[in-house]
């Protein structure tokens, strides 16, 4: 805590009351055009020339904190935003609304530049371990590189330790530096890209579908290295995943989103003993699990809506069994219940549910 | 007599580097209506297996011995005329990406017309009117519109549910689904999961259900097949073998799902990875990765090392392992001498 605590207070920043949330994200939005530039949108209409932009609604409005050393597991189904929730987060693409606070400080708005130092503090583990290393680099080169970014004043030498000791704690042979990425199988490969997060010594990982693209066995070992690597270092998590077996072994908390809002945010357990949103709890009975013999899922109607024409009110109403004319007509807001849990559900405040 | 027998198959792969054993004697039968899962992780070779039934191994891949019977007649030295009319006819295929099997500059309506019609001497509008039926089957909303609808106006499970349609078409005995729900999100994966169930029950239709789900396979499979670099190592009825795996490998399998483990505890591992087909290990493929290749005695046992092993029956199951072929004989030396 006293080495967080110092590099807080070299942050050019002015130092806030310091809660628990390592990252709060208020009221994000995330629009992505669909129109093209300015002169593909330009239309003709009753003789007039129009603009006519349209947008995927990525996200909208979404308010999580993330605490310090906790693991918060994003689930949803595809095209629900969390993949988004992640890059904005990382900076790597910017929100259209709403803020991004990284230890109270605003990290949103920042220049490339402003946010090299916090880049060095949050780092980010691919979801795709083919895609995300350089196939040109050896594996000593693609984890020096970042150490050469965040750490201009190092020697050679340190720079050689440090890789050699980040490549230790993956469980990955420091030999093995002067192959390039495709010699390996993608367990292997996700380990690297693992081990280039963890180089910098970070304190915040985001880590987007991290083990979707290995095999069972091998999906097991990485787990194992993430939960290995948060202990050691005092690690904060978010992590992406459609998968809630997943989850729900490696979630302090969860959120489960629904086309770009937040519908429940509450711990694993509690989550995973008393799912309140009613989509949440279709989402938990589709779980195949090895022990009954038969599906008993609930079954939704229809398919998610697009992103383009969001859904009028909830935005889950259309295929939930429990909606009435209000979940039509008002959006709901996450309201917190008695046990923590928060629900963004007409049904349940009214407690129709 | 079994409606598809499979006897000593083996594929192989002629590559620059030398022959690659892609599958090693893989048997199986399916009766009418069963349903059988294949199991394993990438490489372990079941869509190999699934494809080489239809003869459908492109090259430089080839059927080098081994048996498909299907009703009795011998697909692997049917002519590819002979093949076609047991292709999508009688046994038909569904694929994991289902935009990669849609044709995409044709309608839902002409590319099922086009596959009724290459195999009965019907007229479109009787075509169109099976296809209509069809899609009711599987319960997509609006089928009229779908008819004259293209692949890219319509969702991933809205496709799959096509996909399904189209291997029903023809009423087959039997369907390949090649890991059918991988590309597909939860909530729609049970829902095609049930569908497919609920159609190949009500049709008495038999499946080969191809995926790396565990829990897919113990839902919807009578019995089942787990693969490894190119073997089979364990098959015999789902349920056993989910609630008390025999094979080293199927045990690391399961409990390194993560509902096995208690929350937030290290997850069981099986170390290293598979290995590649074109360099094997010696003996039992999976022992360099296996817990169990010292005796109770603790010292190694060779064979492991050595010698691949055989299948030993174990209750109702069929397991290729030397510790398994161990404890069985160490219990019949047992019980003869009482």
């Amino acid at each position: 805590m006293n080495a967080q605590a110092e590099t807080i207070a070299t942050m050019p920043t002015q130092n806030e009351a310091s809660n628990d949330s390592l990252l709060q994200i208020r009221g994000l939005k995330k629009r992505f055009s669909l129109s093209g530039d300015f002169l593909e949108q330009l239309r003709f209409k009753g003789g007039k020339l129009v603009r006519h932009q349209e947008f995927i609604h990525a996200i909208n409005g979404v308010n999580l904190d993330i605490k310090r050393g906790e693991a918060l597991c994003v689930v949803g189904e595809s095209g629900c935003g969390k993949s988004t929730v992640a890059r904005t987060v990382m900076g790597l693409i910017s929100p259209s609304e709403g803020e991004i606070r990284y230890d109270s400080q605003r990290i949103d708005d920042l220049s490339s530049k402003q946010l090299l130092p916090y880049r060095k503090r949050m780092q980010m583990i691919f979801q795709n371990p083919y895609a995300s290393l350089n196939p040109r680099m050896t594996i000593q080169q693609t984890l020096e590189e970042p150490l050469r970014l965040h750490h201009p004043d190092w020697n050679r030498q340190q720079i050689l330790d440090k890789v050699e000791e980040v490549m230790h704690s993956v469980g990955i042979d420091p030999d093995w530096g002067k192959r390039f990425g495709h010699e390996f199988s993608g367990g292997q490969r996700q380990r690297i890209a693992i081990a280039r997060a963890l180089a910098v010594d970070p304190e915040f990982i985001v880590a987007d579908e991290p083990i979707s693209a290995l095999d069972v066995s091998i999906q097991a070992q990485v787990l194992n290295l993430l939960m290995d690597a948060q202990r050691d270092r005092n690690l904060t998590y978010l992590f992406i995943t459609h998968d809630l077996a997943v989850v729900e072994h490696f979630g302090t908390r969860v959120a489960v989103m629904y086309l770009g809002t937040v519908c429940e945010v509450a711990t694993t357990a509690t989550l995973f003993a008393k799912p309140r949103h009613p989509y949440t709890q279709a989402l938990l009975s589709a779980i195949p699990r090895l022990e009954d013999d038969r599906p008993q899922h609930i079954r939704l109607s229809g398919e998610v809506p697009t992103p383009v024409n969001l859904p009028s009110g909830c935005v889950f109403h259309g295929r939930c069994p429990h909606a009435n004319a209000r979940c039509k007509q008002e959006i709901p807001a996450l309201k917190t219940q008695d046990d923590g849990t928060r629900v963004a559900c007409h049904a349940v405040e009214e407690g129709r549910l | 007599m079994a409606l598809l027998e499979v006897s000593h198959l083996d594929v192989r792969f002629a590559l620059r580097q030398g022959e690659v054993r892609a599958l090693r004697d893989v048997n199986f039968t399916l009766e009418r209506g069963e349903r059988l899962g294949i199991v394993g992780e990438s490489g372990a070779g079941k869509s190999v297996a699934a494809f080489s039934l239809l003869n459908l191994i492109a090259k430089p891949g080839f059927i080098a011995g081994g048996s498909i019977k299907f009703e009795g007649k011998e697909l692997n030295s049917m002519s590819e005329r002979g093949l076609r009319k047991v292709r999508g006819n009688r046994i038909s295929m569904i694929f994991q990406d289902p935009m990669m099997t849609l044709n995409p500059v044709l309608s839902i309506g002409e590319q099922m017309v086009e596959c009724l019609k290459a195999h009965r001497r019907i007229s479109t509008k009787e075509a169109r009117a099976i296809a209509l039926d069809k899609l009711r089957q599987v319960q997509i909303p609006s089928p009229e519109k779908r008819l004259d609808q293209y692949p890219h106006e319509l969702s991933g499970g809205m496709r799959q549910r096509i996909i399904i349609a189209i291997a029903l078409l023809l009423d087959p005995d039997i369907i390949i689904a090649d890991e059918p729900t991988t590309a597909l999100d939860v909530t729609i994966q049970a829902e095609i999961m049930a569908l497919l169930l609920e159609l190949c029950e009500q049709h008495n239709v038999g499946l080969i259900l191809i995926t790396h789900d565990l829990g897919v396979v113990s839902q919807v499979t009578q019995r089942m097949l787990v693969m490894y670099a190119g073997r089979v190592i364990e098959q015999g009825p789902s349920r056993e073998i989910i609630n008390d795996p025999q094979h080293p490998y199927t045990q690391g399998l399961i409990n390194a799902l993560p509902q096995m483990a208690t929350p937030g505890e290290k997850l069981n591992q099986i170390r290293g990875s598979m290995p590649s087909l074109s360099n094997l290990p010696s003996g039992c493929a999976f022992h360099p990765r296996c817990d169990f290749i010292n005796r109770a005695d603790g010292q190694p046992r060779p064979a492991c090392t050595q010698q691949v092993p055989d299948f030993v029956e174990s209750g109702n199951c069929r397991v290729a392992c030397h510790m398994v072929a161990e404890m069985l004989e160490d219990r019949r030396l047992k019980e003869e001498t009482l």
